[in-house]
């Protein structure tokens, strides 16, 4: 049994990542928490299930048509909401605040739009097929989410640290002045990293929608908070964090919940997640930050 | 009158700051005499802010002692050391800009406001009385500055000088026995440089030691009755300033900078 | 008299909670003069409702009484977490307090004796309008005497810059713990006051969203002076009334009031200070 709850745990562990991932990537190139990121994680299934169900598309073309909406979505908050912030130098809680209120409107759009229900992906399309290893029942759409995941994942850490974007974005999360007067266009690549980050809370989206096959306006609250977890595990900021982070939560939300009650597991992680807080704010994985006195 | 012979207000001991490897201060020992001006300079980067900081609380010397009055000051918190009788401006002045002048400054008379919860609760006569008193304490601090006039005007609109004097009105009022001075002429015209020689004059004349870190050469020179001088985190020199003036160190430290830019 | 009483059975519900998001308004107003983001004023809030319902069903405690308790509480909560929670500053401590509130909810969601999901039920209707009237009554007054305090100037220069404060000889950490615990009083004298006339509470009314609405309300009215967070409160509340038409876009007008009042009133609708400001601006540029 536990292989079976081993794998479970890699492909949450996978998806709460890459969700992670475009969450922590704003904070460390915009400096904002964006609290809309569990919406348009929503906003992401939503859009896969509307292409899938009304323009009969292909699941794959269905996961591309979302993440670029949702990477649409995640660029206009950046041009709309956050570039006012960022030109009046607002203290950085109330660009956070700002999209507290962006994240409540898309909610309550998708509730009034598709209603409060739960909607499913039709049988049909997903991907069928199931593998067994000794004890373990492996569905392919399991293989293909984790895949997805690891590849998208490994599509971002190779343009971070090997092309010349990844240099300027490490610049930006340095220090914004200095990389202006290096000759950086921030402004252009705030744009390119909100849209980028949001691309990756969508398709996140759409794993866990078909991964559970459950779509509802609300999924993204759970998942914002897990992605909070995630990245005060990792270290807010810190990409690699987000990884080991997304993956840990995966496990430790598994193991608690075959073993402890199913909500105190929720529980569980995030009395953990208070406690980091308390005694490492950098986080459990991330480097030591120096906090200004 | 030689400071020698007077009661030492402070005195910092051996006192040496390191960041990981990076030492700021190394061995760092001087007096500040009561009722004197005592002046710290040097070179930019040199580590006077930081003797600051290390005196004020806001960062604890790695080594050294640091004493007020015959009293340690190493691991005091900020608020216990100005309660001791320290107070500072700073380089780039931080002033409460969302608030107006008078409540600046009545901040600063924050420990001298004693009044309990109770008496706070129902405006009881004592703590209308305390009240009035440090408003009119703020007022008379402001006049001597030159800012009464502005007493409800939001500081953020104050122009740069006055900010820097509202600064000074506000460390008085927290009615230290020892002034640390950041830079004070910072930005000023001539003009203005003279009235707060005056002022810090008058300081000294009620009684205050005052210390202060100082760019400005004439300033200092004509002001201060001793001078320290820091290059690379050490004490190059120590003395008064027709000494430091002709100390053959400290004019190498100051042209050897100057041949370098 | 006849329309009153018409008027009274109809709205006394929504006039009881115009009252109470008051109470919670003012009580983030609080920590937020004081320089705190704290995202917990909601759990502090449910703790507050459910100590006074339990009081109130198993012990029958007298009303009095468990609002008090209700108020003892969360503030006891804030006084023990509050030590080490606010050496975090910023987004890290809005981060703490957000994983607070999920700790206090999902901990009421599981427990037997708070009733778990179905929550507690048949709560007495203890709750009269006067007593919300008083207790806003006096928290109003101790408020405005706090601001016009020594406290009050401490908690805004901490709120302006913390280091100047501290070397102003203020004990910045033991005024954020007074300015953390004292919200956490209101707060759950307010969620006390609530579980009284709304007959029955669950742990839904305490979460992350509810959190966001009592900021929301603060932010909307503004943080310079007590009138702001109670006007934002008014506004909010009686707003979803008159949106009914609306049906599940209502929220839709929380949000977007949150983005465009941050956006482009950026000190909330009720900024005398600034006005002033302009005046006397104005009128030095005459003089």
């Amino acid at each position: 049994m536990l292989e079976q709850q081993l794998l479970n745990a890699l492909t949450l562990g996978s998806v709460y990542a890459l969700f992670a991932l475009g969450f922590t990537l704003v904070f460390g190139v915009l400096a904002v928490i964006n609290l809309s990121h569990g919406a348009v994680f929503m906003v992401g299934s939503y859009a896969a299930l509307a292409l899938v169900t009304h323009f009969n598309a292909p699941l794959w073309m269905a996961m591309c048509g979302a993440m670029l909406a949702s990477g649409i979505l995640g660029l206009l908050v950046d041009m709309l909401v956050l570039k006012p912030l960022r030109a009046r130098e607002a203290p950085h809680l109330i660009p956070m605040i700002a999209t507290i209120g962006v994240g409540i409107m898309l909610t309550s759009a998708a509730q009034g739009l598709f209603g409060a229900e739960v909607l499913r992906f039709p049988e049909e399309t997903l991907p069928a097929g199931e593998f067994v290893i000794g004890d373990v029942h492996v569905r392919a759409l399991e293989i293909a989410i984790v895949m997805i995941a690891f590849v998208l994942m490994a599509l971002l850490f190779t343009i971070l640290k090997y092309t010349q974007l990844g240099r300027a974005l490490r610049a930006i999360a340095e220090s914004p002045k200095a990389a202006s007067l290096l000759g950086i266009n921030v402004e252009g690549l705030f744009h390119v990293t909100s849209f980028a980050a949001a691309a990756l809370g969508g398709i996140a989206g759409v794993l866990i929608g078909l991964n559970f096959n459950a779509i509802t306006p609300y999924m993204g609250q759970p998942m914002l908070h897990k992605g909070i977890a995630v990245i005060i595990l990792g270290g807010m900021g810190d990409i690699r964090g987000a990884l080991i982070g997304g993956l840990f939560l995966g496990f430790a939300e598994v193991i608690s919940k075959a073993y402890l009650s199913s909500q105190m597991g929720d529980a569980v992680a995030f009395g953990l997640l208070f406690l980091i807080l308390l005694v490492r704010p950098s986080g459990l994985f991330g480097r030591k930050l120096e906090r200004k006195a | 009158m030689s400071a020698d012979k007077q009661h030492s207000l402070l005195s910092i001991r051996n006192v040496g700051k390191h960041f990981g490897g990076l030492h700021v201060l190394q061995d760092v020992s001087f007096e500040v005499p009561a009722g004197s001006i005592y002046g710290l300079i040097g070179p930019n980067g040199a580590g006077k802010t930081t003797v600051f900081n290390l005196i004020t609380g806001l960062l604890a010397p790695s080594s050294g002692s640091i004493e007020f009055k015959g009293e340690s000051l190493v691991g005091q918190q900020p608020h216990q050391i100005t309660r001791k009788g320290i107070a500072r401006t700073f380089q780039n002045i931080r002033i409460f800009k969302e608030m107006d002048l008078l409540e600046n400054v009545m901040v600063g008379m924050h420990d001298h406001l004693r009044y309990g919860p109770a008496a706070l609760l129902f405006n009881t006569g004592a703590c209308k009385a305390a009240e009035k008193r440090a408003r009119e304490r703020a007022l008379e601090l402001l006049s001597w500055v030159g800012l009464d006039h502005k007493a409800d005007m939001l500081a953020d609109n104050l122009s740069y000088g006055d900010q820097r004097k509202l600064e000074f009105a506000r460390a008085l009022a927290t009615e230290p026995k020892l002034l640390l001075l950041d830079e004070p002429v910072a930005g000023m015209n001539p003009s203005e440089k003279t009235v707060l020689m005056e002022e810090i004059n008058n300081i000294r004349n009620r009684g205050y030691g005052v210390f202060m870190i100082e760019h400005d050469m004439r300033f200092v020179m004509g002001l201060c009755d001793r001078i320290a001088v820091l290059n690379f985190g050490r004490i190059i020199a120590e003395g008064s300033p027709d000494e430091v003036r002709n100390n053959p160190e400290v004019i190498e430290a100051y042209l050897g900078k100057e041949e370098a830019a | 008299m006849e329309w009153f009483n018409d008027f009274w059975s109809t709205y006394s519900t929504l006039v009881f909670s115009v009252g109470v998001h008051i109470l919670l308004a003012l009580s983030i107003w609080l920590t937020l003069s004081c320089g705190l983001l704290s995202l917990a004023n909601a759990a502090f809030m449910g703790i507050g409702a459910y100590v006074a319902a339990l009081l109130t069903l198993h012990l029958e405690w007298s009303f009095g009484t468990v609002l008090l308790a209700g108020g003892v509480a969360p503030a006891a909560v804030a006084l023990i977490i509050g030590a080490p929670v606010l050496r975090l500053s910023g987004v890290y401590l809005a981060m703490a307090t957000l994983a607070f509130g999920e700790v206090v909810r999902i901990t009421v969601l599981n427990l037997e004796i708070t009733g778990g999901p179905e929550g507690l039920n048949g709560i007495p209707l203890s709750t009269e309008a006067w007593h919300i009237a008083l207790i806003l009554a006096v928290t109003v007054y101790g408020l405005a005497r706090l601001r016009r305090s020594k406290v009050g100037r401490a908690f805004e220069a901490i709120k302006e810059d913390e280091i100047a404060a501290r070397l102003m000889g203020i004990d910045v950490d033991r005024y954020k713990l007074l300015a953390f615990s004292l919200g956490a009083f209101i707060a759950g004298i307010a969620g006390a006051l609530n579980a009284h006339f709304t007959f029955f509470i669950s742990p839904r009314e305490y979460g992350f969203e509810n959190a966001v609405d009592i900021l929301t309300m603060a932010v909307l009215g503004g943080f310079s002076n007590l009138i702001g967070p109670m006007l934002g409160a008014t506004i909010l509340t009686l707003l979803p009334e008159l949106l009914r038409s609306l049906h599940d876009f209502r929220s839709l007008v929380n949000g977007a009031v949150l983005v465009l009042v941050v956006l482009f009133l950026p000190k909330g609708i009720w900024e005398p200070r600034r006005i002033r400001a302009w005046v006397q601006r104005f009128k030095g540029g005459r003089a």
